[in-house]
């Protein structure tokens, strides 16, 4: 056996290994990486951005913890930004555990605005959280007609019409847009049933392994901004001004990726010297 | 009377909310929001069913004393204790049914799967082979999308991340595209093939 | 910073560390975690259906003010679909499994008819009436060799899929043009995919590192806690690739 049929033999632990320790170590240098805007999250900035005060923002945190390094990101990003703008803010949570991801994102938003800005925010007039109820797809087609069908009380049980922010604010029609930011199979539903059925703008966050798969919908205007994983989280924040984890994020994909790369190509030279031999032989 | 009602139920129930779209008048729409009422309120009685399910197999596990049972006491003591923070000490805004959400709850699931990064390493390394044509041209379009954020290989907005630009909304929009449309033609037809009777599996075996 | 929260973010870090330690090999604290997280997990979720399900679309408007026994002073026509709903309860019966059929039938009906005309529309006619257009030289001569492309990319994709005829002559041909597009589409997937696992474990990391700066940033105390957490790891690697060595020199060597 030469060296690289050896080194494809390798034990799998001594791969895991090396992949952790370059991660530890870019993890804890200090250096930057540079982020290209690409003109799908510019999208959605400039939606956002050109909202006027006190217009009506639909936010559907619809992720579970497995998915939060690369939505939480666009969450605290997209609030960030509406906030400052005196938008008002919608939140829906339509998966098992996006309950405790919403809450988690408006309450740390909410205090971080008062530290960063001195603004209060305030539940029911500046933001509210509607909560989760089961079966995504009816959920999103109630919403089209009533959303006090699916959402008679908010998260905290709070009858929605007592809120000040739902007065007149019927469905969909009533909220400039909805931003989806989704790990699960439910963006489906959102694109078929609130825009395919109600015209409601919709601009999506998807995790890395989902996001290549919607292209088809941006191009065909079904969506008007895509946010792909950690690059698309990042690319916000950049465009925001708010570098936060994603940005730092990026920076040790950059050099995780190269590690996986090499892997690959070990890999193959291994695969390729050893049909090489078997040919020889 | 066991099948017949039910086939019957799909086939009403489906043809009506097929139609409703088409129908926008006053009474359709009332109809349609009360069956959404209903299938809301439903729908959380049958994932209660889930929940049931868990508990039901973990007891047996540790009745009968099967292999790692004593996990099983660990799955109904954190189910306990969930139920018990919220409903014996402030519901959802209970300091403890919060706290354990985030700080047990967020990192177990999250480093669950965290685990997958290192299974994409090694999959990558031992797996991802261009054995041929097609593998080839899988691998060339992965590492032209993995190169694109990468600063080292030059300017950002240079040559490779254009071509990585290109080639999602190019190619990869043409793939996925055919996929979404043969994916969109399979869900009408075997929606009209549950909806006709002609596919019944969802009803069990007698 | 207090000790409160820095306890919490401990027994955190210490369950991403028992996780992680599946990848060493299997072990009890793995197995402990993972169980864990699944009565976590399913209590959590229970705690959610009463509190944002049961609760608002149920018990508030069958009893709206009245005694608790009195349910006809509230909207009670909601009680009818509280017992189709247990009536799929009857789905773990052998003998009455058959009841729990009406309200699934209901829920399928409902599913299968909303997915006939919206599918249809979203998924085929509106993609399909984006790729006949012509394409679009104005924006660019490489805009429109794009959209020629992606013409003929989805049309040879499309025939790829249709296995009802032999993949043979010139359907053949076409066929193949298809599935190298596609797997065009599963490299851009891949990438897009190893960056979207990698993020998860460089958050984790990150959480460790902020743990590790909480733990340094407060009194000598903290400090000192996870320098012996820190201690307690590493020298938990080491007995265990000494162990690991140990049992490979003990191994008999092959003839």
């Amino acid at each position: 056996m030469n060296f690289f049929e050896r080194l494809s033999k390798l034990d799998r632990r001594w791969v895991y290994l090396i992949l952790a320790g370059v991660v530890v170590i870019t993890v804890l240098m200090k250096f930057s990486t540079p982020i290209r805007i690409n003109p799908e999250v510019r999208a959605i900035y400039d939606f956002v951005e050109s909202r006027k005060a006190g217009s009506y923002l639909h936010l559907a945190v619809d992720y579970d913890p497995g998915s939060q390094a690369e939505m939480h990101p666009m969450t605290y990003a997209i609030m960030e930004q509406a906030l400052a703008k005196d938008i008002k803010i919608i939140m829906t949570a339509l998966s098992p555990n996006g309950p405790g991801m919403a809450e988690q994102a408006m309450l740390n938003i909410m205090d971080s605005v008062r530290l960063h800005t001195g603004k209060e925010v305030v539940y029911g007039r500046d933001i509210c959280f509607l909560g989760y109820k089961p079966y995504p797809g009816i959920v999103i087609l109630s919403m089209g007609q009533n959303y006090r069908i699916s959402f008679p009380s908010d998260y905290y049980n709070t009858p929605t019409d007592s809120l000040p922010m739902m007065q007149g604010i019927v469905n969909y029609s009533n909220v400039d847009g909805i931003v989806l930011i989704t790990g699960t199979s439910g963006v489906d539903y959102w694109i078929a049933y609130a825009n395919g059925r109600y015209n409601a703008p919709l601009a999506v966050g998807l995790t890395g392994v989902m996001a290549a798969d919607y292209y088809p919908y941006l191009k065909s205007g079904q969506i008007f901004g895509l946010m792909g994983g950690m690059l698309g989280a990042a690319e916000y924040e950049t465009l925001a001004g708010r570098p936060a984890r994603a940005m730092e994020a990026m920076r040790v994909q950059v050099w995780a990726h190269m590690v996986i790369i090499i892997f690959i190509l070990v890999g193959n030279i291994g695969f390729l010297a050893s049909r090489r031999r078997g040919g020889a032989r | 009377m066991k099948k017949e009602i039910p086939l019957l139920i799909v086939f009403v129930s489906g043809l009506f909310m097929a139609v409703q779209f088409f129908v926008p008048h006053a009474s359709s729409e009332f109809i349609y929001e009360f069956v959404m009422e209903w299938s809301i309120i439903i729908g959380i009685f049958a994932l209660a069913l889930g929940i049931w399910s868990l508990v039901r197999v973990s007891v047996n596990k540790i009745r009968r004393r099967s292999e790692n049972w004593p996990y099983a006491i660990v799955i109904l003591a954190g189910l306990a204790a969930m139920m018990v923070f919220a409903l014996a000490w402030g519901g959802l805004e209970s300091y403890m049914f919060r706290s354990f959400f985030n700080y047990v709850m967020i990192p177990l699931h999250a480093t669950m799967f965290s685990l997958l990064a290192f299974f994409i390493a090694s999959a990558a390394f031992r797996a991802f082979r261009a054995r041929t044509a097609l593998a080839t041209v899988l691998l060339i379009s992965a590492l032209v999308l993995m190169l694109r954020f990468n600063p080292y290989l030059g300017p950002l907005g240079g040559p490779e991340a254009g071509l990585a630009q290109w080639v999602l909304n190019v190619p990869n929009l043409a793939a996925k595209r055919a996929i979404i449309i043969g994916i969109g033609l399979g869900m009408v037809a075997t929606s009209l093939k549950v909806i006709l009777g002609i596919e019944r599996t969802y009803m069990g075996s007698d | 910073m207090s000790w409160e929260t820095f306890l919490w973010t401990t027994l955190s870090v210490a369950l991403t560390l028992c996780t992680f330690s599946f990848l060493y090999r299997d072990n009890p604290f793995y197995k402990f975690s993972e169980s864990l997280f699944v009565g976590v997990g399913a209590g959590y979720f229970t705690i959610i259906l009463i509190y944002n399900g049961l609760v608002p679309t149920l018990i508030d408007r069958l009893w709206v003010g009245q005694p608790w026994w009195q349910i006809w002073g509230g909207r009670w026509w909601y009680i009818i679909p509280a017992l189709l709903g247990v009536l799929m309860w009857f789905r773990f019966s052998k003998k009455k499994s058959w009841i729990s059929r009406y309200p699934i039938a209901f829920y399928i009906g409902i599913a299968t008819g909303v997915a006939i005309p919206l599918e249809m529309q979203n998924r085929v006619n509106r993609q399909l009436a984006d790729t006949l257009l012509a394409p679009n030289f104005s924006a660019g001569f490489t805009a429109g060799i794009s959209d020629i492309i992606i013409i003929i990319g989805v049309i040879c994709s499309l025939f790829y899929f249709f296995f009802s005829v032999a993949h043979k002559g010139t359907f053949g041909g076409i066929a193949k043009i298809g599935i190298f597009i596609l797997m065009v589409g599963f490299g851009a997937s891949f990438g897009y995919t190893v960056m979207g696992r990698i993020s998860l474990f460089i958050d984790r990391v990150q959480s460790i590192r902020d743990w590790v700066k909480m733990g340094s940033d407060g009194t000598g105390g903290m400090m000192a806690i996870v320098t012996i957490v820190s201690l307690a790891v590493v020298l938990l690697i080491i007995l265990e690739i000494m162990r690991h060595l140990r049992n490979k020199a003990a191994e008999p060597t092959a003839q």
